[in-house]
């Protein structure tokens, strides 16, 4: 099982990785922390501690930490959404961090809304049916190749920082071949 | 809806807080309430039931606020969004 200090040492490892920097704030880093680690024992999955998750996985992808909004937003705001990932200049406390305005599509955020919370069996099969349909393609890098499987591309490569405009969706067909014995 | 009654000496505005139980800025909208001795009433929406997350999803998008949290809500008139601190100081007249 996850424990807090795996999710510290996991945000720690992508702060890194990324150039970035935890929350300066000791305290607002520990809550930030808590709620990650609260939210993956809940749903499963560390869904941003700060945004309304609907505790579906295919409507809260773009939410799980690292959001699909971190970067922009850090390179916009020198902060995340919730705070977690900083620039140097607000560890530093050259600039101080806030709430920022949300990126996330209103669309999207809607859907935590539509989910039903009651935990009757009645309420969950309405709960299902009202879940939206999603439509989930295969997107590639131009740049490096990189594929995912998701609904949107990332508005930033994992792999080689390109940003969404180099991503395009992919065409896979399938054949099957008669096998010649 | 079904909200928490926080007591505080000061009552002379009504504030109402809509806030996400994991939130690192709830918790420092709360702790900045109950610091001030404010009287208040918060609702967790990830907490609470579907009837009421979407009373308060109707309720700020009819005030024209953005679904984002924490949002105070002041004598039903005024909508802050991120309960800015400076904000609910001049408000609340602290």
């Amino acid at each position: 099982m996850t424990t807090i200090e795996n999710t510290r040492k996991r945000a720690e490892n992508d702060a890194k990785t990324n150039g970035y920097y935890l929350a300066s704030d000791q305290e607002l880093l520990k809550d930030l922390l808590e709620g990650l680690h609260k939210n993956e024992q809940r749903y499963g999955y560390p869904s941003c501690p700060c945004r309304l998750a609907s505790g579906k996985l295919e409507l809260d992808r773009d939410i799980i930490c690292p959001c699909d909004y971190r970067d922009p937003d850090v390179n916009d705001y020198g902060q995340c959404y919730c705070g977690l990932y900083v620039t140097k200049e607000i560890y530093d406390k050259k600039k101080s961090a806030k709430p920022i305005p949300e990126r996330r599509p209103l669309e999207k955020q809607g859907r935590a809304y539509t989910i039903s919370t009651e935990q009757t069996a009645e309420s969950a099969k309405t709960a299902i049916k009202k879940t939206p349909e999603i439509q989930t393609k295969l997107w590639y890098c131009k740049q490096c190749g990189y594929v995912c499987f998701r609904e949107d591309p990332p508005y930033v490569c994992p792999i080689c920082k390109a940003k969404r405009e180099m991503f395009a969706e992919l065409d896979v067909t399938t054949q099957v071949r008669e096998k010649i014995s | 809806m079904q909200t928490v009654k926080v007591a505080g000496k000061n009552n002379k505005h009504h504030v109402l807080l809509y806030a996400i139980s994991t939130c690192g800025w709830c918790k420092r909208a709360k702790k900045f309430l109950n610091e001030n001795e404010i009287e208040y009433e918060y609702i967790d929406v990830d907490l609470c039931s579907s009837e009421d997350r979407n009373k308060i999803r109707q309720d700020i998008q009819t005030r024209g606020g953005p679904l984002a949290y924490p949002t105070v809500i002041i004598d039903n008139k005024i909508l802050l969004t991120g309960a800015p601190q400076d904000k609910l100081r001049e408000v609340l007249e602290l």
